[in-house]
């Protein structure tokens, strides 16, 4: 990489020795990750054990997930719950009029997302998906990426599936999208030139500064994040994550995004739908 | 005859010279936070020496993150109209207020609180109870706060 | 987040005299604590809620006053002892004066 600065380079080597090293910190204080996890679901997966990132995180951090009541991404469950059943758009109807109950309705539906769609020919996440009923549906304005309702109701969504596995499905159609994720995966990018899986794979339960890093899994998004104290979309996070590298993110909802949510699904396929949950 | 305790006087034997040290070599833009936490602790106390014990802090050794500490307050106290904890003040000293919160106890309440706190930086979080005879009674807690890596 | 109603959970609605309940409440609010910047490196004003007020039947029976310090969507938890059967109302008070209430209603015999 002879464009990259030297100094840039070393940062990059220093940050994964940190990793690699052991953190000031005592080792008993590091939270127990191993044996909390699942078996992979395929022969490829790239772990030994399937792992959330809620057993990365600190006993406080765990203990304010843990208590539906604690934890305070449930403001965002709620507010979805009531957007559920708010009349929205020209047509005047909400999305209960046409799914009625989504704690039947929804139950397990978002746990398989992205998902193909057909009519568009590319696959969706459920943020796109729940656009498509508004446009569609409801002839109402899309939410913008981010806003506070369009989290808000993915979270509800995501919440109606809590517990239940991951359920990404990657053949068929989906196959291409998979390998355009996989391949996004472990491009190195930015200034760090790290790749996602120079740390979600290769060291994840090391610390990289005082981070101690997880598997990136997917299955709690939208989490609420103690530093932003709000809810946090993946993709939100994957620039974030980006950024960090000191590359220039894609778009949120970009297929190049969508395609890697596929990829990172499959990789934590079988965990349980924890959102909301509690993340640093 | 004691004459007027100074601040720094109160609260190192409130709560042990870990802290007054850590005040002492205190400086720079840290000096407001400490000159408002003078005047807090002062308007607290009402003159009163305050007295490590009775009052229990807890919060985590090391945060996640600064931005959302988990915090419980506990005093000892019978909480009946003859005796009881009337306010509970927590002050982190190196934020750029000092000030956090205060809960205002009663006979029907218990003295146990719990919320969530911001902490800017690794720092010594004080806990001050004034009873209702008004006494007062302290505690200290040093929290670690991480910066840097990609939850920071 | 602005216009969710506060959660208030109360382990138990009904107590003996001297009985104990435990009081958990969460509330959706920034609690932009004035030391923030903008993008333009202006200092965002302070927006907090300050007050924390849980009364019965009028009387302030816990309260808190709450700085910059208090992390976004104020959580509490607490104990009390009440008195009385009746209405118990929480009441936050934001910095520019406007309120969020909730009422329970719980018996004591």
């Amino acid at each position: 990489m002879p464009s990259v600065p030297l100094r840039v380079a070393l940062a990059a080597a220093a940050i994964l020795v940190c990793a690699a090293a052991p953190h000031a910190q005592d080792a008993s204080e590091r939270p127990a990750w191993q044996g909390h996890g699942i078996k992979p679901q395929s022969p490829d997966s790239p772990f030994e054990e399937v792992v959330s990132g809620l057993y990365f995180r600190s006993k406080e951090t765990q203990a304010m997930q843990a208590d539906d009541f604690n934890n305070p991404g449930f403001l965002a469950v709620e507010q979805g719950q009531e957007l559920w059943s708010k009349a929205d758009g020209a047509a005047g109807k909400s999305c209960a009029s046409c799914h009625n109950e989504a704690a039947t309705s929804m139950k397990g539906v978002a746990a398989a997302y992205p998902k193909w769609n057909e009519r568009l020919g590319k696959p969706v996440n459920l943020e796109q998906r729940i656009n498509l009923c508004r446009s569609g549906a409801l002839k109402a304005e899309p939410w913008a990426f981010g806003t506070p309702e369009l989290t808000a109701m993915t979270t509800y969504l995501r919440n109606q599936s809590s517990g239940m596995p991951g359920a990404v499905t990657v053949d068929g159609p989906m196959t291409p999208w998979f390998e355009r994720g996989k391949a996004l995966y472990y491009q190195r990018n930015g200034q760090l030139d790290l790749a996602c899986a120079s740390c979600h794979q290769s060291n994840h339960g090391k610390y990289l500064r005082a981070d101690f890093l997880s598997q990136g899994q997917s299955n709690g998004f939208p989490v609420y994040r103690l530093r932003d104290q709000r809810l946090v979309p993946l993709h939100e996070r994957m620039e974030g994550c980006m950024q960090d590298v000191r590359a220039t993110p894609y778009a949120p909802l970009s297929d190049e995004f969508v395609a890697l949510e596929t990829y990172v699904a499959w990789r934590g396929l079988g965990l349980p739908v924890e959102t909301p949950a509690v993340r640093n | 005859m004691r004459h007027a305790i100074n601040r720094r006087h109160a609260l190192a034997l409130a709560t042990g010279a870990v802290v007054a040290t850590t005040l002492a070599l205190r400086a720079g833009p840290a000096h407001a936070a400490k000159n408002a936490s003078d005047e807090a602790i002062k308007a607290f106390t009402r003159g009163k020496e305050p007295v490590r014990g009775k009052v229990r802090l807890e919060l985590p050794e090391i945060a996640e993150n600064g931005n959302t500490v988990p915090m419980t307050v506990t005093v000892e106290a019978p909480m009946t109209e003859e005796s009881f904890v009337e306010e509970v003040m927590i002050l982190a000293e190196g934020n750029p207020n000092p000030g956090v919160i205060s809960f205002r106890f009663t006979p029907s309440s218990v003295a146990e609180a719990n919320t969530r706190i911001r902490l800017a930086e690794t720092q010594n979080v004080i806990a001050l109870a004034r009873m209702n005879d008004g006494s007062v009674f302290s505690d200290v807690k040093q929290v670690k706060v991480t910066i840097g890596g990609c939850g920071g | 987040m602005a216009d969710v109603k506060p959660r208030i959970k109360l382990d138990k609605k009904e107590v003996a005299k001297g009985g104990v309940i435990e009081v958990k409440t969460l509330v959706s609010h920034t609690m932009e604590s004035g030391q923030r910047k903008d993008k333009d490196g202006k200092t965002i004003p302070r927006k907090i809620l300050n007050t924390f007020n849980c009364d019965l039947n009028g009387k302030t029976i816990f309260s808190a006053n709450m700085e910059g310090a208090v992390s976004a969507n104020p959580y509490f938890q607490f104990k009390i002892k009440p008195a009385e059967s009746g209405t118990l109302t929480f009441t936050w008070i934001d910095d520019d004066g406007s309120k969020i209430q909730a009422t329970e209603q719980i018996k004591v015999s």
